[in-house]
């Protein structure tokens, strides 16, 4: 009698102890959540009313203080089809050595090694690497050139992984069909496999567009903060995340830091929902 | 036609090791710019000395050490309880449907750009902290709370497919021992999970170490070591990021020198996480 008692107080206090820790486990998960629409939702609240169409059409003007941000947007879209340009190439190029051409050995280690590396370098490093390698050394200056190239390396890791993944969901019975009609390699790869991979692929290069676009401490030093249009790439420009930070930073203006962030929040959103489109077709396909 | 199929190898062979060459010559510049001014002050003196005077030509950049671990330990402690909870929430709590709203939820937080994270913590959380504490606001605490959030994603993606990878027959021998679920996710599962979470929390450390543009407009930036959580702080990254944009000479090269030290952090923190095998059983 007693001992049934006894067992069943226990059962009683596990399952007690088990509603508390599946309380704090929704809680973790509620706080998450709620952590995005607080930063999204504060923001864009304090920015919506700023916005408008002379905002994104009109240049800026005292620095910023008045005006709209017109070249900034056009700026941002030069340095992330500039280093899209660039990186998407290289990584799915890479992406296809490492899975079919490369055998496993030290070669591919060092490679992965060098990858990995690459992305766990903060962007500051990048930043202070852009300024002294391709401004300063190489003699670029300031412009969308530098930037580019430093955002390229910077993104170029999301890139590799996400086509990595995408070439090798491929099934190996594409590639034997293939090869078995007599197709080489490349063929095979370029005509059957590349297609098949497409939307794994296009992921990889939106989140790096993304990744451009939010980028602040990597392009300040590189593509420099100038304002006004740059008529070639040799020159500098002002991206939306820099303009956002030295309106922040300066306090120059409330209702154009709050519009800035709320025109660079929404571009981000699209861009990442457009991602996860892909990713839920892909899965599907 | 074989000949062409041998260029096509060789382009791609270039393309893969593109960035391996990134890293070197992103390890050769930065040491070979900053690698000067260490010399000159002596390394002790360098990472031991407290005083940064760089119109003297002082460069002690202990304080931004420590504030660097400061802020990072800080945003450890707020988001390891949150960041492994969801994950287990995830793998093992979560309807589908539930996990639908969420996983986006997840990738968003880790898609918002750093200087949007900055925003929030200059107009939400440091006015908040200067109403509660009555201080200036600019703090370690207002770094680790923001730094906290920008780990989560992190957190959250290594450590739910590391729990994820945890063979079903556990979970099924413990239950089928008489164990609750939550005694299995606490005995078990998690257990089994641990190198793939601790990979998670070294990257998730790094990340947070390595965080610019969101640490400058928030803590305060003063180069001195922090009395307390509520003290203004400058970190590594901080350090170079504030003065970058106006140092010249010997002074530049002593912030490359900071990204030096900055660097065999990272290094060393990547190197960690590499280690750790991921999944059970690797």
């Amino acid at each position: 009698m007693t001992e049934m008692s006894i067992t069943s107080g226990s059962v009683n206090k596990n399952k007690r102890n088990e509603k508390i820790a599946f309380a704090f486990l929704w809680l973790t998960a509620i706080i998450t959540v709620a952590a995005l629409v607080a930063i999204v939702g504060s923001v864009m609240i304090n920015g919506v009313a700023s916005l408008s169409i002379e905002f994104l059409t009109q240049e800026p003007a005292n620095m910023g203080k008045d005006g709209g941000i017109f070249s900034i947007i056009i700026t941002t879209i030069y340095l992330a089809l500039f280093s899209i340009g660039i990186a998407a190439p290289i990584g799915i190029f890479a992406a296809i050595f490492l899975t079919e051409y490369a055998k496993e050995g030290p070669v591919i280690r060092i490679i992965r090694f060098g990858t990995e590396s690459l992305a766990g370098i903060p962007s500051i490093i990048f930043g202070l690497f852009g300024y002294v390698f391709f401004v300063v050394f190489l003699r670029f200056r300031y412009s969308i050139v530098s930037g580019g190239l430093t955002l390229t390396l910077m993104i170029l890791p999301t890139i590799i992984r996400t086509a990595e993944e995408a070439i090798k969901m491929v099934p190996r019975s594409y590639r034997e069909g293939s090869l078995a009609l007599g197709a080489t390699k490349w063929q095979t790869i370029y005509k059957v496999v590349l297609p098949a991979a497409i939307p794994g692929i296009l992921t990889g290069v939106i989140l790096g567009i993304g990744r451009v676009v939010g980028e602040t401490a990597a392009v300040i030093y590189t593509a420099g903060s100038s304002l006004g249009l740059p008529n070639s790439i040799w020159r500098p420009g002002r991206t939306m995340a820099v303009h956002l930070y030295i309106l922040a930073s300066e306090g120059l203006s409330k209702s154009n830091m709050y519009a800035t962030a709320t025109v660079l929040i929404i571009t981000v959103l699209i861009i990442n929902l457009t991602a996860n489109r892909v990713i839920k077709h892909f899965i599907k396909a | 036609m074989k000949a062409y199929e041998r260029v096509i190898q060789i382009i791609l062979f270039i393309s893969a090791i593109i960035a391996v060459l990134g890293v070197i010559l992103i390890t050769y510049f930065i040491i070979n710019e900053g690698y000067p001014v260490i010399q000159k002050t002596g390394l002790m003196n360098f990472i031991t000395g407290q005083k940064w005077a760089p119109t003297r030509g002082v460069y002690g950049i202990y304080p931004m050490i420590i504030g660097s671990l400061l802020v990072t330990l800080g945003a450890l402690i707020l988001g390891l309880p949150i960041g492994i909870g969801c994950a287990v929430f995830l793998a093992e709590l979560a309807k589908p449907r539930i996990a639908g709203i969420i996983k986006p939820g997840i990738e968003l937080l880790a898609g918002i750009p750093s200087v949007i994270y900055g925003l929030y913590g200059l107009v939400v959380i440091v006015p908040f902290i200067r109403k509660v504490f009555n201080n200036q606001g600019f703090s370690v605490l207002a770094g680790s709370i923001v730094l906290a959030v920008m780990i989560l994603p992190t957190i959250i993606n290594v450590s739910e497919s590391a729990i994820r990878s945890v063979p079903k027959d556990y979970k099924e021998a413990s239950l089928s021992l008489g164990s609750s679920h939550w005694q299995s996710i606490k005995n078990v599962i998690v257990p089994a999970a641990r190198s793939g979470i601790v990979a998670g929390v070294i990257l998730g450390m790094g990340r947070a170490i390595g965080e610019t543009m969101a640490v400058i407009m928030i803590v305060g930036n003063s180069p001195l070591i922090p009395e307390s959580i509520l003290s203004s702080v400058r970190t590594l990254t901080g350090n170079i990021g504030i003065e970058m944009g106006y140092a010249s000479g010997e002074h530049q090269k002593a912030l490359f020198a900071t990204g030096i030290v900055l660097f065999a952090f990272i290094m060393l923190l990547n190197l960690a996480a590499n280690l750790i095998p991921k999944k059970v059983g690797e």
